[in-house]
């Protein structure tokens, strides 16, 4: 390839970051991730924002000191990796959706029932999307089975499934999730595929007998908990009584048990809630979790219990703070607990370009009790977004609607944002609960986003630099 | 390459397109590039200096051919009998292969003009 004298350059969409000393690219519109040379570094530099004539650049890069062959080739190989470009005149070609697009996993409501009645729940409360009256509370069995069965169907050709069991409170109806892990291991295992479970709880209910199954099954759990007492005091019975002192012996017993998949946590961020670090030294040294995750609530903005900017940022540094541990543990060799690192890394080593935020109505849908289906488990029993039912299947009309809506190409100011790869716009669940429209993007987060996606190319950067070995738990991680 | 190193999965896979790209140059110069058999990597090249009349074998290469492809770029350049895109000899550019001795190893010296 020969670069012409008189053509004019500009930096594609990257984003660049420095790690253990060395320069990178992150290409955006690839989601690749390149280490670059010094001369490759001093193109970009030169290049400015608005871009150069090639004569030029060839110029002034030789008045620094490189030398004409180096420029020639870093230009090249710049040009060809497309982290410079010429000045774009049509966007890139709209990518079509596949026709078909088997299920992968399956959330199963198997009661909007809980009892708890924790003060953010998004189940309740002023931002409820739920219309749950007149529907059943508990699932039964023939929607259970009709649940899997329809699962079994729609996921043609996928051999690995995921069924998790979410609430309401999951345990509130234990009976019926044992007879569907039984079921469906054995219809999924007739067909020559395997599926695995997991469950998201608030522990309370958990009993010797439930830990044993758990274990027993391999099944994943994940317990919602917010850190110690004074952390976890939104979390209440509905008589308003604390629960931390019910469930930290049980989430004890749990963990000593449960020793066949990792036990996560999961961290619910709110106006009061903010000390991540403080918490998540209680869940890992004090309780004992292999993993913790953090999220902010979602809310719209007039609740009580909305982060307010300011908390935000605190959030973000003590984040930085626990990544910087991470990539400290990840150099020795040694996993970390910070799973919000854990997952963001996991996809950035993948190098993900997503079309959609998530798997949501896509390869993932979610269940209530009365076998509509939703998006996911966050919509689900909500009229407005119901997209069908198991014993009748996917209306692919409402589907399609609501994967264009998601669409990142819908999505317009994201577009010239570096971080959409990942992003791709945000939860569609937020976006409804903040703007009324589950295609909007969040634009309350975009900065916190791209400052903590910031922060985790850093840290991928260093491990990839320094202990490239690690990174194999992430290829296995895809394997499975 | 020598000034970009993929670092994550997805920065290999451009890499490797560009060195399949980098393939077709070879592949117009020297036998099939190394790829995975039995499929044949078809250049995908341009025109602009390779006038038509170049083409592969079977295998994605040009040495078994009964004319290599630089011997069209020099019918078109010296004797002009057929409207390519190349600079004519008779005329224009005398000198424009000045610097390539042998077509096979120097047609990169052979640079581009601008009439």
């Amino acid at each position: 390839m020969k670069v012409l004298e008189a053509e004019t350059y500009q930096a594609g969409e990257v984003h660049r970051f420095e790690a253990a000393g060395q320069e990178f690219v992150y290409l955006a519109p690839a989601g690749g991730i390149f280490g670059i040379s010094a001369a490759a570094a001093a193109v970009l530099e030169t290049m400015g924002a608005a871009g150069r004539r090639m004569d030029e650049l060839r110029a002034e890069m030789r008045a620094a000191g490189f030398s004409a062959g180096d420029v020639e080739e870093a230009l090249e190989e710049l040009i060809e990796a497309r982290v410079l470009e010429r000045p774009r005149t049509l966007p890139p070609p709209r990518q079509k959706m596949p026709e078909r697009f088997p299920l992968q996993s399956l959330v199963m409501n198997l009661t909007n029932q809980c009892n708890l009645s924790c003060k953010y729940c998004y189940e309740y409360g002023e931002d409820k999307v739920a219309t749950p009256d007149g529907k059943p509370k508990f699932m039964d069995w023939e929607t259970a089975k009709a649940s899997v069965d329809f699962f079994l169907q729609d996921s043609a050709g996928r051999e690995r499934l995921h069924i998790t069991f979410f609430g309401g409170e999951t345990l509130m109806n234990f009976p019926l999730l044992k007879k569907v892990v039984d079921y469906a291991e054995a219809a999924a295992g007739a067909q020559g595929r395997a599926v695995d479970f997991s469950l998201t709880t608030n522990a309370t209910l958990l009993t010797p007998a439930i830990i044993g199954f758990l274990a027993d099954k391999r099944i994943g759990v994940t317990v919602s908990i917010d850190g110690p007492p004074d952390m976890n005091k939104l979390r209440v019975f509905a008589n308003g009584r604390p629960s931390y002192d019910v469930i930290a012996p049980k989430i004890r017993e749990l963990l000593a048990r449960h020793r066949t998949r990792p036990v996560g946590a999961r961290v619910t961020l709110t106006a009061e809630v903010t000390d991540c670090i403080r918490i998540f030294r209680h869940l890992t040294e004090d309780l004992g979790f292999q993993e913790v995750g953090f999220a902010p609530v979602t809310s719209s903005q007039k609740n009580l219990v909305t982060i307010g900017s300011g908390k935000m940022d605190s959030i973000l540094e003590q984040f930085c703070a626990l990544a910087d541990e991470y990539l400290a543990a990840a150099l020795e060799n040694r996993q970390h607990a910070f799973s919000n690192v854990t997952d963001t890394i996991a996809e950035l080593h993948e190098g993900v370009n997503k079309s959609h935020p998530c798997g949501a109505a896509l390869g993932l849908v979610g269940v209530g009790p009365s076998g509509d289906i939703a998006p996911c488990h966050r919509f689900v029993d909500s009229d407005t977004h119901k997209l069908g039912n198991v014993f009748t299947g996917i209306d692919r009309s409402k589907q399609a609607d609501f994967l264009e809506r998601g669409h990142i190409d819908a999505k317009y100011d994201c577009h010239t944002c570096w971080a959409r790869p990942l992003c791709a716009g945000g939860c569609h669940h937020e976006a409804y609960v903040r703007y009324g429209d589950t295609g909007h993007p969040n634009l309350h987060y975009c900065d916190w986003i791209r400052t903590w996606t910031d922060k985790c190319l850093r840290v991928y950067g260093a491990i990839a630099a320094q202990n490239p070995g690690f990174l194999e738990h992430f290829e296995r991680r895809k394997a499975s | 390459m020598k000034h970009l190193r993929a670092v994550n999965r997805k920065a290999v896979r451009v890499a490797g397109e560009i060195d399949a790209a980098a393939a077709d140059v070879h592949a117009l110069q020297e036998g099939a590039p190394p790829q995975p058999k039995p499929v044949p990597h078809y250049p995908v090249g341009c025109t602009i200096v390779f006038s038509p009349g170049w083409e592969v074998d079977s295998s994605g290469g040009t040495a078994g051919l009964c004319q290599p492809a630089e011997r069209d770029l020099y019918d078109c350049y010296a004797t002009c009998f057929w409207p390519a895109q190349v600079p004519d000899h008779l005329n224009n550019y005398p000198d424009w292969t000045k610097k390539c001795a042998s077509a096979t190893k120097d047609w990169r010296e052979i640079d581009l003009v601008f009439p």
